[in-house]
């Protein structure tokens, strides 16, 4: 299921990143802040480490490129022991946002952007060029961002400057800790949805801590749930965790509505949409009513010429709505989750909505029962162990 | 005579007292600069190491001038040496504590982001916390230039130069209307100065501050 440029990679592939018996001990606390964690991290996914606060997942990820140093365990990096190497050169190859976005503020966007090539020793010329590529991928345009002071920009555009810093050398592994945390929610769902389209062209392997169970679930290929004590309780799929919790904890996690959650996992695109006829609006308009009546549908969608939906006929239409239908209140196109299909249904009063392609002409028209039973199958019968890497479900 | 009439008699000296008298401030704050800012620098994340520093300076600060002197001629004997030392370890005080202050202000996402890319702690001190702690920095040169100012008058105690020799001559003369007139001279150099050297690190931080570190 290529969503968001997820792969499917089975147990046997090498992880990318792999923890053995990881642990921090601080002095003078008689509990371990991270204890004896056990995690892999699967090349071109991205895994998120979910939990309360004070649950050691941001402890885990600064473990990861040491800027914790760890008490003992082993910390693999493409199979290369990087516990006791380089700190400074560890870094260099491993991206890093924050929330605060930390970035210089006495720099401009260019410089914070250049910041680890020109540590590399990169020339001028290839330092600039990454720049703008770098500027342009995270949605700035480079001439009128390049010189810009960070305090200059907002929230979001901090955000994305930090995202294009930390991909500065393109890292294959991204450590990101709440990066969109700070952010109004309306900035940080463009903001989520870009940085999905940005990781489908560069499949980094990515570690993401938060605590948020719905970003969790956007953004997860896998997700490793941490309770108060710094274990794992689940790690796995975001289909797994929310239709099969392996423990109380997890299932109170998630909390209730884990199967509306579910639908926000599910693209329109990806299931099959029931055949629904159509008017073409070459029909004549006598005979449109006729033809709602001789099907077993209540209303039927009238087509233009390009096949784009222009209203709904019901079966007593009349006068004026013979010729252009009823009103079509949402469209959902192939990239919008079942949920935002429910959702458009329960704001427009309808048990149906209507469904187009991406150059916007009929698909056809989902309604309640196809969503209710794409629920269902997806629950599915496997029940895969705790811990088990298993391949994203299918929907 | 008036002062005025007394002063025209005797300008040419006051203004070469009041440039020995600059010389010697901008050594003395020169030294504290350079002695000051790296020990900022080399205690300001500990705890233990910043009481030590602050303490010392502070612990500087109150022996008194003369006593200061009476130590430091045995080593330096007298002269212009014991004066520029004196002014150095009574400079330190607001350097070295603006320095700490400001180092410890870089708000703790920049550096943890600098060291999260890999910026080793030399490139770090040297390309984030030291440009944006520089304002404050300056602004402890500052008060310790206005400070050095008026302690320098002493140096002519030990035969150093400055405007202390005129007060001193003045006080040696007490009782006639010249007393007066040569410690008013002395004040006078001291306020111009005072007043050009507070300009001239206002321009100084002005010039030296990147932008984007401005307050």
């Amino acid at each position: 299921m290529p969503e968001n440029g997820r792969t499917d990679t089975g147990p046997t592939a090498e992880p990318m990143i792999r923890l053995e018996q990881l642990t921090k001990r601080y002095p003078g606390q008689d509990r371990p802040a991270v204890d004896r964690l056990d995690l892999d991290v699967p090349p071109g996914e991205i895994v998120v480490l979910l939990g309360p606060s004070g649950c050691g997942k941001t402890t885990t990820m600064k473990l990861i490129n040491r800027l914790i140093e760890p008490t003992s365990g082993t910390i693999l990096l493409d199979g290369e022991d990087v516990t006791r190497a380089d700190p400074d050169a560890l870094r260099r190859r491993i991206g890093y946002a924050i929330q605060q976005t930390g970035l210089f503020p006495h720099r401009s966007v260019a410089d914070n952007v250049a910041t680890v090539p020109r540590m590399l020793g990169w020339d001028r010329k290839r330092v600039a060029g990454r720049v703008d590529e770098l500027l342009t991928l995270v949605g700035l345009d480079p001439d009128t961002y390049r010189g810009r002071l960070p305090r200059q920009l907002s929230g979001g555009q901090q955000q994305r400057v930090g995202v294009a810093r930390a991909l500065g050398a393109d890292p294959e592994v991204m450590l990101m800790d709440e990066p969109f945390g700070a952010i109004d929610p309306l900035t940080r769902e463009t903001l989520q949805n870009e940085f999905l389209r940005i990781q489908s062209e560069l499949g980094k392997t990515i570690v993401f801590v938060t605590h948020d169970i719905d970003e969790a679930v956007k953004m997860g290929d896998r997700i490793a749930i941490f309770n108060a004590g710094s274990g794992i309780e689940q790690y796995d799929t975001p289909e797994r965790i929310l239709t099969e919790p392996a423990t109380p904890f997890v299932s109170e996690f998630v909390g209730s509505g884990a199967a509306i959650k579910r639908l926000t996992l599910s693209r329109v695109g990806d299931v099959p949409v029931p055949d629904w006829p159509s008017i073409g609006q070459d029909t004549h308009r006598d005979e449109r009513a006729a033809a709602v009546r001789a099907g077993a549908r209540e209303f039927l969608p009238l087509l233009d010429a390009d096949r784009r939906p222009l209203g709904w006929v019901p079966a007593d239409a009349s006068g004026d709505v013979l010729d252009r239908g009823l009103p079509i209140v949402t469209r959902i196109g192939p990239g919008d989750s079942l949920f935002a299909a429910l959702d458009a249904m329960l704001a427009a009063n309808s048990s149906a909505v209507v469904v187009v392609d991406d150059a916007g002409a009929y698909r056809g028209v989902l309604d309640l029962e196809t969503i209710l039973s794409t629920v269902h199958t997806d629950a599915g019968p496997a029940v895969p162990r705790p811990g088990t890497v298993a391949t994203p479900g299918t929907v | 005579m008036s002062f005025w009439e007394y002063l025209a008699s005797n300008y040419l000296e006051v203004i070469g007292y009041t440039f020995e008298h600059a010389v010697l401030v901008l050594q003395g704050l020169a030294l504290a600069v350079l002695v000051g800012v790296p020990l900022a620098v080399l205690t300001y994340r500990t705890g233990l190491g910043r009481a030590a520093a602050v303490n010392s300076a502070s612990l500087i600060m109150t022996i008194p001038s003369y006593a200061l002197f009476g130590l430091l001629i045995p080593l330096l004997g007298l002269g212009t040496a014991p004066a520029i030392v004196a002014l150095t370890l009574y400079g330190l005080l607001p350097v070295v504590r603006n320095a700490i202050v400001g180092l410890r202000e870089v708000d703790p996402a920049v550096t943890e982001s600098a060291r999260g890319v890999g910026m080793d702690r030399r490139r770090l001190l040297l390309s984030i916390e030291l440009p944006l702690a520089w304002p404050v920095v300056l602004a402890g040169v500052r008060v310790s230039a206005q400070l050095l100012l008026g302690i320098a008058a002493i140096s002519a105690a030990v035969n150093g130069p400055g405007l202390g020799n005129l007060i001193l001559s003045g006080l040696s003369s007490a009782g006639t209307p010249f007393a007066v007139y040569l410690a008013l001279e002395g004040i006078l150099g001291i306020i111009v100065l005072a007043v050009v050297f507070d300009a001239a690190i206002a321009l100084l931080t002005r010039l030296t501050t990147t932008r984007g570190a401005r307050a």
